[in-house]
């Protein structure tokens, strides 16, 4: 048996030896060397959807040593917002979470910053919608980055038919589908002929109907208020909501809900799609999940279903939008894996597939992620049915209360200021001045 | 001999006492003291949570519209739908109490039903019966040619609506408590008051109703409580509408705590009612004292 002695040059060798495994250690790619990520997304309504996303995070986190665990939350009963709640106040849970149109705003305190991941997003992929950057750039910061599925459009969804035999509007020759519009006939398409037009839907016992009641999709009034140029609060928070423009609208509604239907003053977010499927209604704000859940269950209406811009107003034409990030919560625990995934799901491909899986329905936030995509163009019955789901015209979308300062127009929107002010008219039957009046007593409490 | 001391001293009567309430301390200290500390907290910082106002957020409830309205509409709701819910108790009651006792069961556990059935649930029934657009009810309405209710787009009848499901969920628990107490009082007293000559309303007034004061005082102040903190129906229903003018206490306040995002603000709302109910249950808990001391 030899002995191996050990002098000090041998020692020091094998120090340095033991000290490079080490360094090197975190380098070695083993099955998830570069620790867990745990997401709670939004789950989407549309079915097979989330599969699709799960894949595709789960693929990116084998790839790159990542274990990455996805939940889907439900945003029905409030569950996704509650559980945001709790998982910040808690300071546990998920390391990236879904942020839905206004809770940027609401947990900017407690979220990371991601100028670093949006900056090298816009880099790559060019810029973002400007109601994007409205809802997630808060202080000077990212504090959220644009999620591959459930930001959506409010487009109009209307009865191709209907239309025709009774407003004698043919839709699909005004919005076709195609890069051949007029521009001229477009631009008489505003809230006023829409008016002409809802009145003869009404005679003719079709009308349209857009929800007037405390819930997220009467976000199409905030977009008409918008392209009256009626503010509430100004992009300096300053309460503007006794104007000019605010009667306008009133006066406007005052005449359009003569031909909407009574129980809009308590429609849910379904309650328009219902009304649509059900044959009943002529016309209603939407993403396309109407059109897809009457494909499903109502096939004959969904051949005769048109997505198509919404009116002009004498501001500009508005279509109501919807955007939903990720966001990374200061607790989270494995910051630089989550970070390389907000960049990775950014990806053309990544969204070109969540548009797909959604059957049309998701919208990127990346501009130039609207180019090309198929799954709009190639949407049917009946063919073209999803051309202008997407905005090609003149629209441009806007947050509801804009261009208040966002944490001001989130407590508005949350707070069902304009749909509100509107029922007290349209409904109760108050003078401008007194539902006014009211209005600016609400805007002083959320500005507090 | 240290430890002998000990255990002797663990073995005494309130010791054992104690120990043995202690689970029952830890769970109200957790769930319902701390909660209750940590929301008055809460309800004194601002809307950042970054500083502590005091009781601003309590003087700023007093200068908005909607707060008082939703006041008004809180004590309204609770003092007709808890009025209905006990009369309607005492009739059941009273016409349990005359049938046969054989035949009793079956209608006990039947009227129950709305009671047991989870608040959100059933209240889901009723919503696909008054859904604004193809409401059940409005659908038979029509069959009999007339005319369509807005049960949940108008004020009032949204109000109503929502009295109309508290009172089918609240009901029942009154007539088990009246039946109860129906049934301790003791049947010579009818006898003797049928004796001389006492007809039914005698007999209610001079006997039923004072031999059940306590019950009833103790039942409505309970139902008062539960009605005035109620957020399934009001929830499911009409979330608030229209216009504000269903929104309950707790409704209101999950509207500005949790969905708006100001916790502070949403604390405030949902202690508010505090202080009513301590003073009502104050209030009646002493006459109940009172009357027991009489006994």
């Amino acid at each position: 048996m030899t002995k191996t002695s050990i002098n000090r040059r041998k020692f020091v060798k094998g120090i340095s030896a033991a000290g490079g495994y080490t360094i090197a250690a975190p380098y070695v790619k083993t099955a998830y060397s570069a620790g867990k990520l745990s997401l709670g997304i939004w789950s989407h309504w549309i079915p097979g959807a989330d599969n699709v996303l799960e894949n595709i995070l789960v693929s990116w986190g084998e790839k790159n040593g990542v274990e990455v665990k996805v939940d889907f939350i439900t945003s029905i009963g409030n569950k996704l917002l509650l559980t945001a709640q709790a998982e910040s106040r808690a300071k546990t849970g998920h390391d990236v979470f879904s942020m839905g149109v206004w809770m940027t705003s609401m947990f900017k305190n407690k979220l990371e910053p991601l100028d670093d991941v949006v900056e090298d997003i816009i880099a790559k992929h060019g810029p973002l919608l400007d109601s994007a950057k409205y809802y997630a750039h808060l202080d000077g910061h990212w504090r959220s980055a644009p999620a591959p599925t459930g930001s959506f459009f409010d487009s109009m969804v209307s009865r191709i038919d209907l239309f025709k035999e009774h407003a004698g509007i043919d839709l699909q020759t005004l919005f076709p589908a195609n890069n051949k519009r007029d521009a001229n006939r477009i631009n008489d398409w505003n809230w006023e002929s829409f008016l002409i037009a809802a009145e003869k839907l009404y005679n003719a016992g079709k009308p349209f109907g857009g929800t007037i009641a405390a819930t997220p999709d009467s976000r199409w009034l905030a977009a008409l208020f918008t392209s009256y140029g009626a503010e509430l609060v100004n992009k300096d928070g300053e309460i503007t909501v006794d104007s000019d423009e605010v009667r306008q609208v009133l006066e406007f509604m005052s005449k359009l809900t003569q031909f909407m239907p009574d129980s809009v003053y308590a429609w849910d977010d379904s309650s328009n799609n219902r009304w649509l499927i059900s044959g009943e209604g002529s016309a209603i704000f939407n993403p396309a999940s109407a059109w897809a859940v009457a494909k499903r269950d109502n096939p004959e209406i969904a051949k005769k279903l048109w997505h198509h811009d919404v009116p002009r107003g004498p501001k500009g034409r508005y279509r109501p939008d919807n955007s939903q990030f990720w966001g990374l919560w200061d607790f989270a625990e494995n910051k630089s894996a989550a970070k390389d995934l907000l960049r990775y799901i950014a990806e053309r491909h990544v969204v070109d597939a969540c548009v797909k899986a959604s059957k049309g329905y998701d919208i990127p936030l990346i501009i130039s992620h609207f180019n090309n995509n198929k799954t709009w163009v190639e949407a049917s019955p009946p063919d073209g049915v999803l051309y202008n789901y997407p905005m090609i015209g003149d629209e441009k979308p806007v947050a509801v209360a804009h261009p208040a300062p966002p944490e001001i127009a989130s407590q508005i929107s949350t707070n069902y200021v304009i749909a509100n002010l509107t029922a007290r008219v349209t409904a109760k039957g108050q003078s401008f001045k007194k539902a006014i009046s009211w209005a600016e007593n609400e805007l002083e409490g959320i500005m507090r | 001999m240290k430890n002998n001391a000990l255990y002797i001293w663990l073995r005494q009567k309130p010791r054992i006492a104690f120990f043995m309430c202690l689970p029952l301390i830890l769970m109200v200290l957790c769930l319902i003291i701390y909660p209750f500390i940590y929301s008055i907290f809460l309800s004194m910082l601002n809307k950042a949570e970054t500083k502590f106002v005091g009781i601003g957020n309590y003087l700023f409830l007093f200068k908005r519209e909607t707060f008082w309205l939703v006041v008004q509409q809180s004590i309204f709701f609770a003092l007709v739908a808890v009025f209905f819910k006990a009369l309607i108790g005492f009739i059941a009651a009273h016409s349990i109490n005359a049938i046969p006792s054989k035949g009793q069961r079956k209608w006990r556990g039947m009227l129950l039903i709305p009671w047991v059935i989870p608040p959100a649930l059933s209240t889901l029934g009723w919503w696909w019966l008054f859904e604004p657009t193809y409401s059940a009810l409005n659908w038979f309405l029509k069959e009999i040619s007339l005319p369509a209710i807005p049960w949940l787009s108008e004020t009032f009848w949204a109000r109503f609506s929502i009295i109309l499901v508290n009172i089918w969920v609240g009901a029942p628990f009154f007539l088990i408590m009246y039946l109860a107490a129906l049934k301790s009082i003791p049947e010579d007293l009818y006898e003797a008051a049928s004796i001389d000559g006492a007809n039914y309303r005698q007999k209610l007034y001079y006997i039923t109703l004072p031999m059940m004061k306590n019950i009833i005082s103790i039942t409505i102040l309970f139902s008062i409580i539960v009605t005035f903190a109620n957020f399934d129906i009001v929830r499911v229903l009409t979330r608030g509408g229209p216009i504000d003018t269903t929104h309950l206490f707790a409704t209101y306040a999950f509207r500005v705590g949790i969905e708006s995002g100001d916790i502070p603000l949403g604390a405030s709302v949902s202690l508010f009612m505090f202080p009513i109910l301590a003073i009502l249950a104050f209030i009646i808990l002493r006459s109940v004292r009172k009357r027991a001391l009489e006994v």
